[in-house]
């Protein structure tokens, strides 16, 4: 009797073999595994701070370490305009998003490599460490945000009724990094000069985005080329819903929305049919 | 019943890297040369030209045409020698990677224990290793939850549970490992020389839980160097050579056919350049010996003789803090003893640092030592704590033959390894 109802629950058949050409994404297996993404993120944020002393409080005194320098650089020397928004909370609701995409892009893109054993020894879908070290960083933007609404009420800036579009920017801003980190972090397997590519790779593009200055002062022909950076597009819209400033999205915005997308979809496939060689490879 | 595992045709080819021959004369231009065109190489390698009408890439296949069947309820022992193609074979069954040909039809979940403790952050906890490594191992939240207890209560460390694992000893942290991955629940269980963990207490266990997974009527297919564990364990068994399935039977025969097959070489095991793993560099095993007192070169040796034990390998550069030494074990896996050539101070004074060059390391086993029957000898060339660069428990077989020990007078069998001759006396109390 026991053994009819076990035949009820019949077993998953699985079948191996060599991939050929172009990999599906299988996006399914993913979703199988999404208690391990939530662990892994779990897992890291855990890890973060252990043993240090300031713990948690580091997820603010980056970004305002960054702010402190670029406010004597570019606010008092060079005297940045700023549409009349002092500027402390002008760079600082740039560096938020920024944060977000750099610390994403760098660990994503170490994922497997600071993962060999678990990816050396064990099945699960490879998707699961970008994806996990990209979103973990939302603590940390979580934390760094309670900062800004703290200089929010000081500088007695109202955010506008634009603020409902945040989400969509940070959404933007990890798909830009979990594309891009999707493309490093294969390649790292078999190169690890990615990993000394990526310093270099986070500070051009942290020049080529508006944080420490305002997208105004790129001329209007180069809009259109400055909108490849989805970044910029990101940061924009952060001083757009936050601080008043700028213009809304629109044609730029588009833009910065469909590269995302282009390096997100090829990244996928990319790493996905790399996948099958990163246990031998890695 | 049903099949759960059906391999067809299976083979994984590895490309290997020629790069120690790269440099023929060593010399610093060519250095030079090779590090300037390293650009263009990438280059090349990302365009996909140029590597693949490369000479200087060689491959070696893994695992050569290998087909079996295994049956639900099944629990298969898997023999063969370190670098056979045992573990490219787990991995290909458990997903970890790709076959280059051949399929594999597997029904049901899959668990392997091919490494324990994966995933472990010495960071964590032990409470929170355990619903990572769950959830690493493919178990489900809610699963790990109810058997939480369970794994705490196997793992032997409930009052460690809430202290950061790199706080461990290596057995509790081994244990710990152990327990949660035998808590998960697959149809197909893959194990592979864990129970090489833990003290003999902690052993016993974990055969006793893998009995009990095999009793379930779950499928298990079993890697081990511990040939009693095989014997105990499973029913069946394949044997694999270089890649290849040459064998399948009854446990005892197959574990027979692998002890006498490739071992006795007539006392003597010589290292082929291709069975030599690559990350064993500077270190290269050429030759391991059982000599008698004569200096002759015997696959049986008289237990009345010392055994002079002589192992030959070349340094490729020179290398600290190495030493080389013996593993000697019985056919069933019990190992007896263990000794290095720098076990003496003095001696590690003298030789931890050795020059690029041919080296012999040898040893005298003294007479009236051992009981009847074979041995395994291995061998371990490492740095204390810093690499192991090579090892193989399973080198060279040899038989000991006991005429003339002590005791043998009385034509019966004796039990244990060890028959050693003792002075024995005898005194009258009253």
């Amino acid at each position: 009797m026991a053994k009819s109802i076990e035949l009820v629950r019949q077993p998953e058949t699985i079948y191996i073999k060599p991939s050929t050409g172009l990999t599906a994404l299988n996006l399914r297996d993913l979703w199988i595994y999404r208690e391990l993404v939530y662990f892994m993120i779990w897992r890291d944020i855990k890890v973060r701070y252990k043993q240090t002393m300031l713990g948690a409080a580091w997820a603010i005194i980056q970004p305002v370490l960054t702010m402190l320098v670029f406010n004597f650089i570019f606010g008092s020397v060079a005297k940045v305009p700023t549409d009349g928004i002092p500027y402390p909370i002008f760079s600082y609701t740039a560096l938020l998003p920024w944060g977000l995409f750099s610390a994403a892009l760098n660990n994503a893109s170490r994922s497997l490599t600071t993962n060999t054993n678990m990816v050396t020894k064990i099945y699960f879908p490879r998707l699961v460490l970008p994806l996990a070290s990209v979103l973990g960083g939302l603590v940390d933007f979580a934390i760094a945000f309670l900062l800004l609404i703290a200089m929010m009420i000081y500088y007695r800036v109202t955010p506008t009724a634009a603020i409902w579009t945040l989400p969509l920017f940070i959404l933007l801003s990890i798909i830009s990094a979990l594309g891009v980190a999707l493309w490093l972090a294969a390649i790292n397997v078999q190169y690890r000069d990615v990993n000394y590519v990526l310093p270099f790779l986070t500070q051009f593009w942290l020049f080529l985005t508006p944080v420490a200055y305002s997208a105004k002062v790129i001329s209007a022909k180069w809009q259109i080329a400055y909108s490849l950076n989805p970044m910029a597009g990101v940061v924009n819209g952060f001083r757009w819903a936050l601080l008043g400033t700028n213009t809304g999205p629109g044609l730029y915005m588009a833009v910065s929305v469909v590269i995302s997308l282009i390096f997100l979809v090829s990244g996928l496939f990319y790493f996905r049919s790399m996948e099958r060689t990163f246990a031998d490879t890695i | 019943m049903a099949t759960a595992i059906h391999v067809d045709k299976l083979s994984k080819r590895y490309r290997i890297g020629a790069a120690q021959t790269k440099f023929k004369y060593g010399m610093l231009r060519e250095v030079l040369m090779d590090v300037a065109m390293t650009p263009v190489r990438a280059f090349k390698a990302f365009s996909g030209q140029g590597m693949r009408g490369a000479s200087s890439v060689a491959y070696i296949w893994a695992l050569n045409d290998v087909s079996f069947d295994v049956q639900e309820g099944e629990v298969l022992g898997i023999i063969g020698r370190n670098g056979a193609g045992k573990s490219t074979l787990l991995k290909v069954l458990s997903r970890v990677t790709e076959p280059t040909k051949g399929t594999v039809t597997v029904r049901g979940r899959v668990g392997s224990l091919l490494e324990v403790g994966t995933g472990f952050h010495p960071e964590l906890t032990g409470r929170e290793n355990i619903y990572l490594n769950g959830a690493i191992l493919g178990m489900k939240r809610r699963e790990i939850e109810s058997k939480f207890d369970e794994i705490v209560a196997f793992s032997e460390v409930e009052q460690f549970i809430d202290t950061p694992v790199k706080r461990y000893s290596s057995g509790m942290y081994l244990r710990l490992a152990f327990a949660v991955a035998a808590h998960l629940e697959p149809e197909i269980l893959v194990v592979d020389e864990v129970l090489a963990v833990g003290d003999a207490e902690f052993q016993k266990k974990c055969l006793g839980k893998m009995g009990d997974v095999a009793q379930q009527g779950r499928t298990v297919l079993f890697v081990s160097h511990n040939m009693s564990a095989i014997l105990r364990l499973t029913q069946e068994a394949i044997v694999i050579e270089k890649g290849q399935l040459v064998k399948r039977a009854p446990t005892s025969e197959a574990v027979d056919y692998y002890l006498s097959a490739g071992h006795a070489e007539a006392g003597e095991r010589l290292w082929e350049s291709d069975e030599v793993p690559l990350n064993a560099a500077p270190f290269v095993p050429v030759s391991l010996r059982v000599k008698d007192q004569h200096g002759k070169t015997v696959d049986t040796i008289r237990s009345t003789e010392p055994i002079t034990l002589e192992f030959e390998y070349r340094l490729s550069a020179p290398t600290t803090g190495l030493r080389v030494g013996f593993y000697l074990s019985t056919m069933r896996g019990e190992f007896i003893m263990t000794s290095f050539d720098t076990d003496e101070p003095e001696q590690f004074e003298k030789f931890s640092a050795r020059q690029t060059g041919r080296y012999v390391s040898r040893c005298v086993l003294p007479a009236d030592m051992f009981n009847e029957g074979r041995y395994a000898l291995g061998v371990n060339a490492s740095s204390f704590g810093v690499r192991r660069y090579f090892m193989d428990e399973n080198a060279l077989a040899f038989n000991v033959d006991i005429s003339g020990a002590p005791g043998t007078h009385w034509p019966e069998p004796r039990v244990g390894p060890i028959r050693p001759r003792l002075e024995w006396k005898i005194e009258k109390m009253d």
